[in-house]
């Protein structure tokens, strides 16, 4: 394993030229101050609610992410080839998506085994031959990003469906401007708070009709949901009705939110909702928290929904190993952003490759998400590299594995004083029909334990402030 | 705005409304209960302080008959019991819940309030209070609704959701006076049937406290507490907040703002008016002649019908 790049201090310990300013704030303000500080943005967090779940926990309904005080800062130029790169991806994505669900060019030209398509648990054959507007899938898009060393950003993941996490970027803002504006006043920072308006004028932009003002809404599962205060924090900071999916129906193809003025017609729904419960008469039957007829609308074309229906076709981590390709073969570029290496259990080669050397690699199920189901070589014990080895060896294609990353760390406030930890980085990319929008910065999680590579905020992982500096 | 949003925030508020009504009457029963025998105070004040939060039948049936209720009992079942559906405990906790699901119609403010108050709930130990830890409850309950009181009328838009919002409080802070005026209706006789004496003061005084109108009362009428001036107070004073006719006067005017910002009338506006038409121009005597008792029992039914048309014509 290579030596771990730390973003504020090199192996010699000297300061990089970004972090100067805050390295020494740090090491004047009294360690008691900290401290105090970050109750007090427990505390607010508290207050505020701004809480999430945890499935599979009894009383843990509503749990707080740990909050680190430290912001983690990137310079301008870092953030210029983020920047080019997500809109590049994303871009690629879109293409994707619509091939997929259009002519196939790409299974036609052999660039990708058709299994990956056909048999994709979240491919939507409803789809083939649905226009969408602007022929956009993927309008709000979170990609994974970690980093390695000084000038190595890879891509770890790319979430299409309903990627989560943007209200903790803009509240962690928040809260940094109110605890230390102090530090505000020694760094030009570029806003993120943009974001909302951003995100409406991506919405507004993907209206079925011109003609009048859309009707733009988000659909949440509900208060049980683990996301359902962020959903609630976008309806307000977009000024749009939060609806459930009793508070809509359909009629003549056409969807409508039950009001206290009586019906009202619905343009753009921002859903918060897994296709499998969007509606009952098309997906899961089961499903209460969708609308029935909710497809025939959007098959109409009466109604926009972002993402679009069956977007997971583009994100598992089987096509993630395809991504260079797939950019190559619809732009025509080369990936500004890498990817990880991946070695995809489903060749026989990989295969081997991957069994031979489990101990120092990240196995990863194809479908799983939020670190759950996934195998970190370097610290698991014999049993639990035998038990994926079996498991591996039993269904090779629901298997990738990569290299264990060196993530870089970047100081930490923990119970003994400011410490390195690891981090990774979600920005979030907004594709409307006008153009691609994203705000400066982004999620950045952190493992709080010391050592960990797992930033899940479901496997004890926290947040930071991330601040791209405007000069 | 959503049916499921306004239908949240109008029972948001009544339960809001409903606990800060049940800490009052737990203040005067206990205050009831502590005066001698001699001086007005009676062996059941506490089933009565049951029969006034309209839960009699709950309590009954896990505690037995209401002649025989205690302090412990009472207290626990109406301040923190989880199977009582109305108990304070649960109205916060429905009004956290509602909250939660309706968080972009309340300000930042009034989430606060409401947050914060269940949060609070849970630093009171889960056993018999002691009776500075419940004088502490009280008052907290009581601080809770009085700040959400505060934040909405600060920071709300004055727009349909406000006026859902105060809906709710007027048709249950109606709902209240109603019921403990049903409880006492007894102890208030009209001025020529006056026999009471000074055994029955305390309990008039205590149906002034269990409204915060005591000052008020002196203020209002610059005489001593007489029944009737009581049932004055409560039923037509319109200068008193918590009266029958000031709630139905804030309530029309709400229903009539909805109605007209929507442009369309209904049942809702219609009933609305003609309670109040019937709480307007009337003397106490009046109402004494007619039967305060009956009079009473038909305004509780005529204000739920009232919940029941809002809920139709707007809430679902």
């Amino acid at each position: 394993m290579r030596q771990t790049f730390d973003e504020m201090s090199s192996s010699d310990g000297t300061v990089r030229p970004a972090y100067e300013t805050l390295s020494q704030w740090l090491s004047n303000v009294p360690q008691d101050v900290l401290a105090h500080r970050r109750k007090e943005a427990e505390f607010i967090f508290r207050r505020i609610g701004i809480t999430f779940a945890v499935y599979g926990e009894q009383n843990a309904q509503e749990r707080l992410i740990p909050f680190d005080i430290v912001p983690r800062i990137l310079t301008k130029e870092e953030w210029v080839q983020l920047s080019k790169g997500l809109e590049q991806r994303v871009k690629a994505l879109n293409h994707y998506i619509h091939d997929v669900y259009s002519k196939r060019e790409i299974l036609k030209a052999g660039k990708i085994p058709e299994e990956l398509v056909y048999k994709n648990p979240a491919f939507r054959p409803e789809m083939n031959g649905q226009r969408v507007p602007h022929d956009l899938y993927v309008h709000i898009a979170g990609i994974d990003i970690v980093r390695t060393d000084p000038s190595t950003f890879y891509v770890l993941e790319d979430n299409a469906r309903t990627p989560s996490g943007v209200s903790y970027m803009l509240e962690n803002r928040e809260i940094m401007l109110r605890l230390f504006p102090e530090l505000f006043s020694m760094y030009k920072v570029a806003p993120v708070e943009n974001y909302a308006d951003d995100l409406l004028a991506t919405l507004r932009s993907l209206s079925p009709h011109s003609g009048h003002e859309p009707n733009v809404v988000i659909l949440t599962p509900g208060i049980y949901n683990s996301a359902y205060y962020e959903h609630s924090f976008l309806a307000d900071k977009l000024g749009v009705d939060l609806v459930e999916g009793r508070d809509l129906f359909v009629k003549d193809a056409v969807v409508y939110m039950r009001t206290t003025e009586g019906p009202k017609r619905v343009d753009v729904i921002y859903r918060r909702l897994d296709d499998d419960f969007l509606d009952p008469l098309a997906f899961r039957r089961d499903s209460v928290l969708g609308v029935p007829g909710l497809m025939s609308a959007y098959q109409a074309g009466n109604v926009t929904l972002t993402n679009a229906v069956g977007t997971g076709v583009a994100d598992d981590k089987a096509v993630y190993s395809y991504m260079p390709e797939i950019i190559k073969f619809y732009l025509g570029e080369e990936p500004i952003l890498p990817n990880v290496p991946t070695w995809r259990c489903r060749e026989p080669d990989h295969l081997k490759y991957v069994l031979e050397h489990l101990p120092e690699l990240v196995v990863k199920e194809v479908h799983g998400s939020g670190g759950y189901g996934m195998l970190v070589g370097p610290t698991a014990d014999k049993a639990q590299i035998e038990a994926f080895r079996a498991k591996v060896s039993a269904t090779p294609d629901n298997f990738i594995a990569q290299p264990t990353l060196a993530l870089s760390t970047c100081p930490t406030l923990v119970e003994q004083g400011v410490a390195p930890r690891h981090v990774d980085l979600r920005p979030f990319i907004l594709s409307g029909s006008d153009k691609v929008r994203i705000v400066p910065g982004g999620l950045t999680r952190v493992a709080m334990k010391e050592g960990s590579l797992v930033v899940n905020s479901s496997q004890g992982g926290g947040t930071k402030d991330t601040w791209v500096l405007d000069v | 705005m959503l049916s499921r949003t306004a239908d949240n925030l109008y029972w948001l508020t009544r339960y809001v409304e409903r606990a800060d009504c049940l800490a009052r009457i737990l203040d005067v029963s206990q205050r009831l209960a502590y005066t001698p025998v001699t001086y007005g105070g009676s062996t059941n004040e506490w089933g009565s302080a049951v029969l006034s939060a309209g839960c009699a039948d709950l309590y009954t049936n896990r505690y037995g008959p209401l002649e025989e209720a205690t302090e412990e009992n009472v207290v626990s079942f109406l301040a923190f019991e989880a199977e009582n559906a109305s108990s304070i405990r649960n109205c916060f906790e429905v009004a956290r819940t509602n909250a939660r699901s309706v968080r972009t119609a309340l300000t930042s403010e009034m989430w606060d309030v409401i947050n914060s108050a269940w949060i609070e709930l849970r630093n009171f130990p889960n056993r018999p209070l002691t009776r500075d830890e419940l004088a502490r409850f009280l008052a907290f309950v009581k601080e809770t609704s009085l700040r959400f009181d505060g934040a909405t009328f600060r920071t709300m838009l004055r727009n349909d959701a406000y006026w859902f919002a105060r809906s709710g409080v007027q048709l249950e802070r109606a709902d209240n006076t109603a019921r403990i005026l049903d409880v006492k209706y007894h102890v208030l006789l009209p001025e020529k049937e006056h026999v009471g004496g000074p055994l029955d003061y305390f309990q008039w005084t205590s149906i002034l406290r269990s409204v915060s109108a005591l000052t008020a009362f002196h203020w209002v009428y610059r005489d001593s507490v007489k029944p009737w001036l009581v049932a004055d107070l409560l039923i037509l004073n319109r200068q008193m907040p918590r009266s029958l006719a000031a709630c139905y006067d804030s309530l029309a005017r709400n229903l009539d703002d909805i109605a007209g910002a929507y442009g369309r009338q209904g049942p809702s506006q219609r009933l609305g008016r003609s309670m109040l038409a019937r709480l307007t121009n009337r003397s106490i005597e009046d109402i004494f002649q007619t039967g305060l008792h009956e009079f009473i029992s038909e305004f509780i039914s005529d204000n739920n019908k009232l919940g029941a048309e809002i809920t139709e014509q707007y809430l679902t």
